[in-house]
Parts: structure tokens; sequence; C-alpha cells
């Protein structure tokens, strides 16, 4: 074998989205040596889909918002499952979060006097998401992009960590041992090399796990990397149960099914019919919501314009509302012709209106699907889009539970209970990426000597690696993916079934011993079958964890929907459902969820 | 158990494809390395409503396992995907079957103003390099109330160059360096004259950036040809919004007597 190329730094950051690039400018910053890792470019993670703001309280369009109300919407969305002291430093440092960015060079558009402008989105009592158009996460990524290059951070592009990396003083798992960690392995896209990096504080800022579903806003890269090198090492993962479906995805053309129509369509006027040319969501307002949503037509219109005497239209529900109410009115037979909503903001505003607002959507649908949406309906449907579950980690640290180990942004669990609500991601990055930056380097400024890879753990993990080279007349990586996808999609998707879950899991079973034999052709130089044959392990374990929670819980709350349990259970309203696995094996504890201190609880009765 | 696809399904979201109006269409796909490589034929399905970049989805997942590609928006979000489809660099993402000419040959081949790594994959790191040789973004000190006020028409003007999303077509079309490999060292490309540009017009940005763009970013051997705005799927207007007017300001400042004599900083000549 020729020579291992090795690196050496304080924190290492696996991501290089919104949260990853925050983290390593905050680690950079307290003094860490720090370098970022990335499976792509820098510049093209998935935070460049998020279109439309960053929820925070900063009062600039409503001085009455401040962070406790911020809190308290954020805690509703999430139907009370939320982890309440993350919930409480995001809604309280994201405004510093933002004028930061701002300070970076971020051009937010601006309020009549000058400031940051708000504007309104689904679950939020006040316009509260600052914004740049409808290319928010465009600007974020950017902004933190050139902070990094400025910094001079070291970034490693186009590299895929495969395995964590520890100093073998704990229990023994996938032939190696665990313990602290103390760097990480994976290979160069380009070459196929291997490179190993020796740190002793590791942040997992890799994203969600939308490639496991088949209609899905997330890009190639959302294989569960980090969902699984955490737990692969003994990290423990939270309610991997919750997902969001987004309600408004595109279902046609087919080649585009799944990509994302910001919810700034409706925050912006546009609203939700049938088949029929009803207006339907004044049919789906849950208990729950009833006194701060519109119950007519005129009522939510004027809403718009008068926010103080009027109340919301049923349109800005939260996200799993909304999920919902379209995939009922299919289910009901008033679908459109290709099996969604129509989405029409067309009759509602003027061409100029909405092109000023909405100029990627006006682009994005005028090129990929012949449509002008200044002139004709959208159609709309629920697509996978973010999962609430994820890595258990300490809210004020994002340490995950492995010594060295951190997780921020969508990998991480708990800030967003059981649904998110919109705009509370962007500012969910910031906030942790900064919050796990700074732990990270504190931790790492705090040892007295580094922990060191433990003999044979890469030898271990180059094996792993190359196993679909190994191997001939295997199966093809692509087919064994699209079956996962379809398989996901159909029978842990937006409504789930007691039964089809149990033939899901006995699915995965199967999927599991064939991934053991993909084979995968070429030579190791820019090979994506052979990524993808890498990415696949991943992504069959956090779909088994997925399903497993998903079958244990029964109730239906937020990003879970059971068909057979429809009903919210207070019961499983105080309960976390925590995976682990060792050697190919999932396992799911009971947890109870950490109480929400006096002082905050106030706060519900309060609004009640 | 087996699991079926169709329109009568709505709960997957997921109907099957209308396959009556489906076609074999013939691809030419260039494959190969920094060293060789030549034009491979593939015949492969297109269904209705699909792109460029679906096809070579089929391609690879068919007949062509190991085929080196960029992408990871499929929305033309991130510019990941650019190639060039007959010839005209285009986001493959973006570009429908049905705008290219019926029952032609389609032939994708990598960008060629960069060096090949295989197939479609192309080193981009130049515009990394030029990337960090522009001075960060330094602003002025918040207001006496701790903010910074920005009036909407101020901030537009820089907004449109951050709509950039770095698919570096224009860079790849420039006739300065697509068959000048000796020019790179001193020219920065349009992406990177948008982004002076854009600091320039940056309302709380104090760095002074017009001479540098002169002197170190080779303003000046661009002619205006405006093929970069041409190409550029963001609609950005790299020249007319940010080029000229950039150029315009060197040359008040290379004749200003007041600035020579004195070498006073003329900085934002637009506030
Ligand atoms: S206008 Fe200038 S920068 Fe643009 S392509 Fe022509 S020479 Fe190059
Ligand atoms: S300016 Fe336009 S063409 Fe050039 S890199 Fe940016 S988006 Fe691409
Ligand atoms: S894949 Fe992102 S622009 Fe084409």
């Amino acid at each position: 074998m020729t020579e291992l190329e090795r690196h050496s730094y304080d924190v290492l950051v696996i991501g290089a989205g919104g949260a990853g690039l925050r983290a390593a400018i905050a680690a950079h910053e307290a003094g860490a040596r720090t370098a970022v890792v990335c499976k792509s470019l820098l510049g093209k993670a998935h935070t460049v889909m998020a279109e439309g703001g960053i929820a925070a309280a900063m009062g600039n369009v409503w001085p009455e918002d401040n962070w406790k109300v911020h809190f308290r919407d954020t805690m509703r969305g999430g139907k009370m499952l939320n982890n309440w002291r993350m919930a409480q430093l995001h809604a309280q440092e994201a405004p510093s979060r933002v004028w930061e960015l701002e300070e970076w060079g971020a051009l937010f558009d601006r309020t009549k006097d000058g400031l940051i402008s708000q504007r309104d989105f689904g679950g939020h009592r006040y316009a509260r998401l600052a914004h740049v158009g409808d290319r928010t996460g465009l600007e974020m990524i950017r902004t933190l992009q050139q902070r990094v290059v400025a910094l001079g951070i070291d970034v490693y592009m186009e590299c895929t960590i495969t395995r964590l990396l520890t100093d073998g003083t704990g229990e023994a798992a996938h032939g190696a041992n665990r313990g602290n960690i103390a760097g990480a392995f994976g290979y160069w896209r380009e070459t196929g090399r291997f490179v190993a990096f020796d740190a002793p504080a590791v942040i997992l800022a890799t994203g969600g796990i939308g490639k496991t579903f088949k209609v899905t806003s997330n890009s190639w890269e959302y294989s569960g990397d980090g969902h699984a090198l955490a737990a692969r090492v003994g990290g423990t993962l939270l309610n991997m149960e919750f997902i969001q479906f987004h309600p408004t995805g595109m279902v046609w053309p087919p080649s585009v099914r799944g990509i994302l129509v910001t919810e700034s369509v409706r925050g912006d006027g546009g609203i939700l019919k049938n088949s029929d040319g009803k207006r339907f969501m004044f049919d789906y307002i849950p208990e729950f919501f009833k006194a701060d949503t519109a119950d007519t037509e005129a009522e939510a219109d004027r809403w718009y314009e008068d926010k103080t005497n009027n109340r919301r239209p049923p349109e800005l529900l939260p996200r799993d509302e909304v999920a919902r109410a379209i995939n009922a009115e299919v289910k009901a037979g008033r679908g459109t012709p290709a099996g969604g909503a129509f989405l029409d903001i067309a009759s509602r505003r003027t061409p100029e209106y909405i092109r000023k607002r909405l100029p990627s959507m006006y682009h994005q649908f005028k090129e990929l699907a012949d449509v002008d949406i200044t002139a004709e309906p959208m159609e709309v449907g629920p697509t996978c889009h973010y999962i609430m579950g994820g890595v258990e980690v300490e809210p004020d640290t994002a340490a995950a539970m492995v010594p060295g180990l951190y997780a921020a942004g969508e990998v991480a669990g708990g800030m967003h209970g059981s649904n998110r609500l919109g705009g509370n991601s962007l500012s969910d990055l910031i906030v942790f990426g900064k919050r796990a930056g700074d732990a990270a380097a504190d931790y790492a400024k705090g040892l007295g000597s580094a922990p060191k890879a433990a003999d044979g753990q890469i030898e271990v993990a180059s094996k792993e690696a190359l196993a679909p080279f190994e191997r001939e007349g295997g199966e093809n990586p692509y087919a064994l993916h699209q079956e996962l996808q379809t398989t996901m999609n159909l029978l842990v998707g937006i409504i789930r079934d007691a039964d089809e879950m149990r033939d899901a899991l006995a699915k995965l079973q199967e999927f599991k011993d064939r991934a053991k034999n993909v084979t995968v052709e070429g030579n190791r130089m820019f090979n994506p079958g052979w990524h993808l044959a890498v990415d696949l392990n991943n992504m069959l374990l956090c779909s088994e964890m997925v399903a497993k929670a998903a079958l244990e819980r029964e109730e239906s709350r937020g990003g879970h929907t059971r068909n057979d349990f429809p009903k919210a259970d207070p019961e499983w309203g105080s309960k976390n459902l925590i995976l682990s696995e060792k050697d190919g094996e999932v396992s799911l504890v009971h947890k109870p969820l950490p109480v929400m201190p006096d002082d905050l609880k106030v706060l519900f009765e309060e609004s009640k | 158990m087996t699991i079926t696809e169709s329109a009568n399904n709505p709960k997957a979201f997921a109907p099957g494809v209308d396959k009556s109006k489906s076609y074999q269409a013939n691809f030419k796909v260039w494959r190969g390395n920094s060293e060789t490589g030549a034009l491979q034929d593939y015949s492969v399905e297109v269904n209705d409503g699909e792109v460029v970049l679906d096809i070579i989805f089929r391609i690879q997942a068919d007949q062509a396992n190991d085929m080196a590609v960029r992408w990871n928006c499929k929305a033309g979000k991130c510019g990941s995907c650019s190639a060039e489809i007959n010839g005209r660099p285009r986001l493959m993402c973006m570009t429908r079957m049905s705008a290219l000419p019926p029952g032609e040959e389609v032939v994708v081949t990598p960008m060629r103003a960069f060096p090949v790594i295989k197939d479609l994959v192309t080193d981009v790191s130049f515009n990394y390099e030029k990337a960090k040789q522009i001075p960060a973004f330094a602003p002025k000190p918040r207001e006496a109330d701790g903010t910074y006020r920005m009036q909407q028409i101020d901030v537009e003007r820089g907004q449109e160059f951050r709509k950039c999303i770095e698919c570096f077509m224009c860079q790849n079309v420039c006739h300065v360096v697509r068959d000048h490999e000796e020019n790179k060292k001193s020219f920065a490309g349009p992406r990177f004259f948008i982004r002076l540009a854009e600091l320039d017009m940056h309302p709380l940005d104090t760095n002074d950036r017009q001479m540098l763009a002169q002197e170190k970013h080779g303003l000046g051997m661009c002619n205006i040809t405006k093929c970069c705005t041409e190409v550029c799927p963001e609609h950005i207007k790299i020249t007319d919004n940010g080029i000229i007017p950039l150029k315009e300001r060197v040359v008040d400042r290379k004749y200003d007597p007041l600035f020579k004599i004195l070498g006073l900083s003329k900085k934002k000549t637009n506030d």
C-alpha cells in the first residue's frame, strides 16, 4: 500500500453547508487549528436550496416580536417535543447570528427604514424571516464561504469521510474499538486515494437523509453520512421517525418531482386549490391552531394588509398540516392531473409583484416546467424535505454522546421536536454551528494530549471502503438505491401503517444483505458508482432507524402520521426514542423528555 | 411482496411516467481522463419532461456506472452541473430535452477552459484560487444605535451579482482564457469582476477595489465581447452592470488630477 496521506488538526468539520462553515469559523476564531472536509465543491452544499429566510426575532417589522414569542412558536410547531433548551438558545441567539452575517457582507432585503426586512412564514406569529428574495440559502452559503476563505481556513473539497477514528478505549464494534474521537478516515473523490485526519474533535454537519426517499427535495449528498458515522462509533440518535414532508414540491414534470416550491409563495399571497377550484385549507384547520387561523376567505385575504386585526390564512399552517391536507385531497380524487394540488398566486398578485418577490420560483417554473407562474397555477405535492430526528446532543455545546464528537444543523436532533417551522433551519445552522465550533475548540484545547487512532482502525476502514471492488458479478448499486427509495417512499412515507412498516423492515433486511454483494465497475478515479455503493450503507442504516422508530411510536405527531394511531397521545408526548447501533444491529429505548422550567412553561399558559 | 407504482396510488406521490411520449435518443458523451478520451455513443430512453441531466443519470445507472459527473441540486441553484451541450455551455439540469432539436444527436462534453479530471468533471480550482486573491469584505462601523442602515435600492445593485451560482460557465466561455492558458495568471475572469463590482458597490465596504481590479485582476484585458453575459444562467448582466461601470470608474480615477497628486482614495464615487 502506498503511504497514507495524513493531516493533523484540532477541530475537523465534516460538511460545508451553513452549519459546517459557521462551526469552522467559530473554531478557527477560538484559536483551534481547523479544517473542513466536504463531499462536493465549496459553495454547493444543500443550504443553497433554502429559499424562504432565516427566522430571528429582531423585531424590525414587528417591534412586539421577541425571543419568547419565537421560542413559543417553535415549541408549538414541534408539538412540544422539542428539546426546550435548544429551542430557547435558538430563539435567543438567532438575531445576533443574522447581524453577524450582515457584518460579513450578506446583503439582505431592507425595510423602509433601511433595516433588515422580515417576511411572514408558516407557524411564525410575526413576520420574522430575514431574506434575500427567495434565495436566502445561497446568500448564507456565499457569505460564510467568503468568510472562511478570508480567514484562510483549510477546506478539503470532494473528499468523503467513511469512518470516524477513535482511540479504541471503548467497546468493540465493527472490527475496531470505540472510544474517544481521534480523527476521521475517507477518500478523495477525484483519485480514490485514502486520506486520514488526526483530530481530537470532530463536528458532524452533514445534513439529512433525504436520498433514502424517492420524492425528495434533497441532493445526492443527503445520504445520512453523519447519522451513520455517529452511530457506528457509539453515538445515539433521537426520534428518527420525524421526517418533514414539505407540502409544496413540484409534481410536474416527473423528472423534477420533489423540487421545492418555497413557502414564500403562500406567505406572499398564494393559495391552494383542488381540481374543483375550491380553496380547501379551510377544511383542515386543527383544533390546536383554530384560535390563530382565519376561518373565512375574507378574513384570510385581509390579513396580508392588516395583520393586527385578522388571523392568518390556513395556507400558512405548519408544514405537516398542509402536507397532510394536500395528501387527503388527492386521495379523495380531487388532485391535479399530475397528482397534486394547485398553488395559485397568478390570480392574486400582479406579474410585477410576483417576479420581484419570487424571482427564482418564476425562473425555476419557466425553465423546468414551461409554466409562467404569473399567468398559471403551479402543481404541487408533498416531498421529503427534512429530518427532525438526528444525533442526540447536549443542548449548550452540541456535544454528541461520544467524547470529542459534535453535531450541528440537520444532522443533530432535538431542536425541532416533531416538526420544524420554515425559516428555523437556517437559523439553527448558524446558532448551533457556532456553539459546536466554540465547544469543540474548547474541548480540544483542554486535552493534555490528543487521543491517537488505535492500531488497526485504518486497515478496517480501507478494507470496508474497497469491498465493492473486490466482488464480481454482484448487484448494481444504482438499482439497489432505487429500490430502497421506492420502498421508503411507499411504506415509511407521509402516512404510515404498522403492517407496511413491518414489510419495510423485512425489505430493509434483504437490502442489507444485498448491499454486501454490490459490485462496481471501473477504477477508483472519480467513480460515482463506487461512491454510491459506499453511501448506500449509510442510507440503509438510517432507513432502518427511521422505520424502527416509526413503528414504535404509536401516535401521530408532527412529521409522523400513523393511519392506525391517528391522534397525538400525551403519554408519547413526554418521550423521546433513542436509537443506537452495534455490529449492524439497531436497538431502541424510550427516554423521558427533559422537563421545561417553570419560567418558560408560563409562556404557554399566557397564550391560551 | 411487490411494490407497484401507479397513478392511483396517490399516497406515494410517485405515479409512473407516461411512456406514450417516450423515445430513444442518441447521445454522444465525452469519456476519458486528463490524458486520453473520446466521444462514446449511447442509445438511451427519454421521457416526457426530462432534462439532459436525467439522461446522463440513466446512462450512468444502466450503461456506465462509473461515468463521472458533478451535480447537487438538480434545480439550477448550485451551479455544479455545467457542461457543453452541442458545443454550448449549459447547466445540464436546466436544459430540457424538448428544447433541443428533435431527432438529432445530443453531444455532451466537459467545459473546455478547464483541465479534464474524468468524463464530464473538470478541474475548476482556478476559480477557487482567484477567489482567494480578492481582499475580504471590510465593513465600516455600525451606527450609534447598533444597526446598519441601507436602502433597498442600494443593496439591489450588489444583490444582482450575489445571485451568482458559481457555475463558472462565464469563465469557461471568455476568450481571454478559453484557449489561452497563459492568461490565467493575470486574469480573474468575469465571475470575479462581478465579485469586485459587488464589493465596490456594497454600501458598507471600505476597501478600495477599483485600481486593484485593473492592476491585479486583469480588468483591462476584457474587451467587452459580452459572451459571459450571454451564457449566465442567472441572467446577470455581467458586462453592462458589472464590468463596464467598473471600467468607467477606473478610467475616471486615472484621469482625476486631484487623485493623482494627493493620492486620495476616491472609493465609492457612486455613494
Ligand atoms: S465581456 Fe470581457 S469578461 Fe466577458 S467574455 Fe468578453 S472578454 Fe471575457
Ligand atoms: S456570473 Fe453567471 S455564468 Fe458566471 S459563474 Fe456566476 S452564475 Fe455562472
Ligand atoms: S445540479 Fe445544481 S445547477 Fe445543475
